[in-house]
């Protein structure tokens, strides 16, 4: 933990012509951008409702309102818990920052998880496909675009929470590299290996199996996830100092800004997409 | 991971503080991994102008096949099909591989020095936005080399034309993913340009006291940002159609092809001033340096610019005026388009007034600059006669449409860029072009420019339309095709004639000193070539032309200059940032991830890891592990030292940071 907590001013950087940090000038900046890319897909979305052709399906019949707006408001108290992580780090306490990272990491999978699950149920269930209709087309096109975001959102918060265990003089200590390697795929073991037995599970009950035969069928995936998470518990116990504390606070706060903006492009597409059909 | 072994060879204890680092640290001044690791914007910038003029080249030679198959009735140059793919290369090359990256050299190069600034916000960034670059553009073109052929859906690729009925083959799946790796580059350098000019000035370098050359890169950094993701977004669905078969475009499920031009065109009308705002930066210097006086209305100049950059984006549907939008939608992007007219008239006006009074030097950069105002006025005219609808579609894909944007691209973009080369050469390499050669090219240049497009104004009117490969000779076409095909002859010794004086320059021009035109910004208080760490002292702004001022108070800015310098060496000296590979891996991951998306065969029988998947996911790794080390290595760096004559003693391991 850094040993001067408070002494940075994190809203100033005074070697910038502005005072805003570069690192976060480029995420703003870019954001703007990714602004333009959103824009355009929700357009081409919006235009091609107003166009349906004769046999479109009825989006009414396809969506699950239940289940979106549920994660939907996952992926709202991911934005929280990432709010609670930058406040952390600028306080210098990097516990709770890593704690804070976890959660936010773990709703992040939750959408995801809930995503799968609604794409799995569209295509096999409700026979809609990406080719077969045109609101296929622009729905997986729009919605798989910003799952790719918040999938890429909790790739980056998985790297800076291992990052936070990075050793001084990391770049010298050839064990650290290797260690820090595995903690990375434990923590992606763990969240497939989570999402895919949750899915297992709901179908289970949903064809009305019992759950010995789950157990019974789902055995490695299961012990292979038990074998992650402990590994990821191992690998996170204090293990001397670290070279991460206040000063990489605009690294999380970019990366914050990042999560933030996904989250409201989410919002506009759980309007645009989904409310909208039930006006 | 070559890396990682190495060092484990030379270093055996794991605890010795001296063991070198996992990552990589090239140090080569010289030779290939030099230009692979660089990243000095100066190097960055040299490299763009190189390829960009490469690429100007093949483009050149594209026009003059085209030129040559239209100069006679039935022409037999070139088959239909090649013909297609002539002009669609012709465009895609011209504006995307040459006077875009073109531009962007001058805003690598020049820009930071503009602003007295040591570097761009984020060179890494800078080094993987040209390699990205560069593999786009050879996807782009490696059609060539294949049986499939390079692309031939028109430089504005209109759907169906691009559909997988149409063009089967790869050569569309190229152009999508070039063009692809071209928007990442160019979003990625501007981001770098944006945070650059608003974060790295200078002390006192107000933004009301930035050259004009660097508020173009800053607005045109921003058209780039805010407009490349609609042309990103139209290929992604246009590549989504071509690979999934999704419905986008596909007017048998639902599509509509209109939308493919309304997305190209958001992003396409911005382009166009993407192309012309930096040129006019580049104007907006040398005319006040060879008048020899401060640019005239240097706000208004400011602010005409960046509302050219506003409107830009509201006049799009000017290209479209002859789709049937209704006359609502048709009105208001007429009076748009009018009204952009009057920001671009204000910049003439305030050059001339620059020119007004001066005391003006005829060299051969003001040449070429003298010959933007006056070509590009003459493209502008044309451009307002367009913004009357109904005229519009009198002249709507016909030769008056390439009159037109030939004298906006070559007559505005082109000469003011070769201005640029020549007025900055000195900086740059410390050689001067002869005035004698110089002008020459200029002159010959300027009569092959013309004689080529302004007859193309008459076959326009006359009703010849575009993209036609041939036409019968009874049309009354033939002696203007003949004098433009001879006009395209001249330019094309004209500009063999300026890049032969160029070569013959760089090796073995006359050399000069500081500051050779008596200029007025930063960059001219530079030696020649500019040191690697370019200013010794970060310097002191104190007026619009800064360099001017410094010029007429010598002592006030040495004895500041002295004190600056000692505060620096407390701090620790210059710092430098190391070289990395690590752009360059990131940028080579996308290329074989473009690669395995637009060249290679689908292969349906081995189910999900066939050949395209497999090498897809290789480059996707490559890119990732790129991006990886270059985060882990961090943005560490190195102190210069220099003693009091500005020479640097070699201790590049001195003092990580």
């Amino acid at each position: 933990m850094s040993s001067h907590a408070g002494t940075i001013d994190h809203h100033h950087d005074p070697s910038t012509s502005t005072g805003i940090p570069n690192k976060k000038l480029l995420m703003w900046t870019f954001l703007a951008s990714d602004c333009m890319f959103f824009g355009a897909l929700i357009s081409t979305h919006l235009i091609y409702r107003l166009h349906p052709m004769p046999d479109a399906p009825s989006p009414k019949n396809i969506f699950s309102i239940e289940l979106t707006s549920f994660s939907t408001f996952i992926l709202l108290m991911s934005s929280l818990m990432m709010a609670l992580a930058v406040t952390a780090i600028q306080k210098g306490n990097l516990k709770s920052m890593r704690w804070s990272i976890l959660t936010t990491i773990f709703f992040g999978s939750i959408f995801l998880g809930c995503q799968v699950y609604e794409f799995q149920e569209f295509i096999e269930v409700k026979k809609m496909t990406i080719t077969n209709s045109m609101l296929g087309t622009t729905f997986f096109t729009l919605t798989g675009t910003h799952g790719t975001h918040v999938a890429i959102g909790v790739l980056w918060l998985i790297l800076m929470y291992v990052r936070s265990f990075q050793p001084p003089e990391a770049g010298r200590n050839t064990a650290w590299f290797i260690r820090h390697g595995v903690h990375i795929a434990v923590i992606i073991g763990a969240i497939l290996l989570a999402i895919f037995s949750t899915l297992a599970l709901v179908h289970t009950l949903h064809t009305g199996e019992n759950l010995g035969a789950f157990f019974g069928g789902h055995f490695a995936m299961l012990a292979g996830l038990l074998a992650c998470i402990a590994a990821g518990i191992f690998l996170a116990r204090p293990n001397g100092p670290v070279n991460f504390g206040e000063a990489n606070a605009i690294d999380v706060e970019s990366m914050g800004l990042y999560w933030h903006f996904v989250d409201i492009v989410w919002i506009v597409i759980f309007t645009a997409v989904y409310l909208l059909e039930y006006l | 991971m070559e890396a990682i072994l190495k060092t484990d060879l030379h270093a055996k204890d794991a605890h010795a503080p001296a063991k070198s680092s996992l990552f990589w640290r090239p140090t080569a001044q010289s030779g290939l991994i030099s230009w692979l690791t660089t990243v000095d914007h100066k190097k960055i910038g040299f490299l763009y102008g190189v390829f960009a003029l490469f690429f100007f080249l093949v483009g050149g030679v594209e026009a003059l096949l085209i030129r040559l198959q239209l100069m006679y009735p039935n022409g037999t140059v070139l088959t239909a099909q090649q013909y297609n793919t002539m002009f669609t290369m012709h465009g895609t090359t011209m504006i995307f591989l040459a006077i875009m990256p073109l531009s962007a050299a001058f805003f690598n190069f020049i820009m930071p020095l503009q602003i007295g600034a040591r570097d761009v916000a984020f060179p890494r960034l800078n080094a993987f936005s040209l390699w990205t670059f560069v593999a786009g553009a050879i996807i782009i073109n490696l059609g060539w080399f294949m049986k499939d052929g390079a692309p031939d859906g028109g430089w504005v690729g209109y759907s169906p034309l691009t559909s997988k009925t149409y063009a089967p083959d790869h050569s569309i799946d190229m152009w999508v993913m070039g063009l692809q790796l071209l928007g990442v580059a160019s979003i990625a350098a501007s981001l770098n340009f944006i945070v650059t000019i608003i974060n790295l000035r200078a002390p006192g370098m107000t933004m009301m006291r930035l050259p004009v050359f660097t508020w173009m890169t800053l607005i045109t950094a921003f058209l780039i940002v805010l407009s490349f993701p609609f042309i990103t977004i139209a290929l992604v669905e246009l590549m989504m159609d071509r690979l999934f078969g999704t419905n986008f475009f596909e007017v048998s499920n639902g599509g509509m092809p209109i939308l493919w031009q309304h997305l190209f065109w958001v992003f396409g009308h911005p382009e166009v001033y993407i192309l012309i705002l930096p040129a006019m930066g580049v104007v907006s210097e040398i005319l006040p340096t060879f008048s020899r006086k401060p640019l005239f209305g240097y706000p208004i100049v400011v602010f005409s610019g960046a509302s050219i950059g506003f409107l830009g984006f509201s006049v799009w549907s000017h290209h479209m005026f002859t789709t049937g939008m209704g006359t609502m939608a048709t009105a208001a992007f007429s009076l748009a388009t009018m009204a952009i007219a009057v920001p671009t008239g204000v910049k003439i006006f305030n050059w001339i007034g620059t020119l007004w009074g001066g005391h003006i030097s005829m060299r051969t950069p003001m040449m070429f600059a003298l010959g933007f105002v006056w070509m590009f006025m003459i493209g502008g005219f044309s451009g307002v006669m367009h913004s009357a609808a109904p005229a519009d579609a009198q002249q709507q894909d016909s030769y008056f449409v390439i009159a037109h944007f030939h004298y906006v691209l070559i007559g505005g973009s082109l000469f003011a860029l070769l201005a640029g080369i020549h007025y900055w050469f000195p900086l740059m390499f410390g050689r001067k072009v002869s005035e004698f050669w110089g002008k020459l090219s200029f002159w010959v240049i300027f009569a092959g420019f013309n004689i080529t497009f302004f007859p193309m104004h008459f076959l326009g009117l006359n009703g010849m339309p575009r993209r036609n490969f041939t036409y019968e000779s009874n049309l009354g076409w033939n002696s203007a095709n003949f004098i433009a095909t001879i006009g395209a002859l001249i330019l094309g010794v004209g500009i063999f004639i300026y890049f032969a004086v160029m070569v013959y320059t760089f090796l073995k021009g006359e050399k000069v000193g500081k500051d050779v035109w008596d200029a007025r910004t930063l960059e001219w208080s530079l030696p020649n070539p500019p040191p690697e760490y370019n200013y010794r002292v970060i310097p002191t702004v104190h007026a619009r032309d800064a360099y001017w001022y410094n010029k007429q108070h010598k002592a006030e800015i040495a004895q500041e200059e002295a004190e600056h310098a000692k505060a620096e060496a407390a701090h620790g000296g210059i710092h430098m940032p190391h070289q990395s590979i690590y752009p360059f891996v990131a940028s080579l991951g996308l290329f074989i991830a473009g690669l395995g998306i637009a060249v290679v065969d689908h292969d349906p029988s081995p189910g999900f890891w066939g050949k395209k998947i497999g090498l897809s996911m290789i480059g996707g790794v490559v890119m990732l592990a790129g991006i990886y080390f270059w985060a882990l290595e961090g943005n560490e760096g190195y102190h210069i030292h220099l003693d009091d004559e500005g020479h640097a003693p070699a201790d590049k391991n001195a003092a990580k940071h």
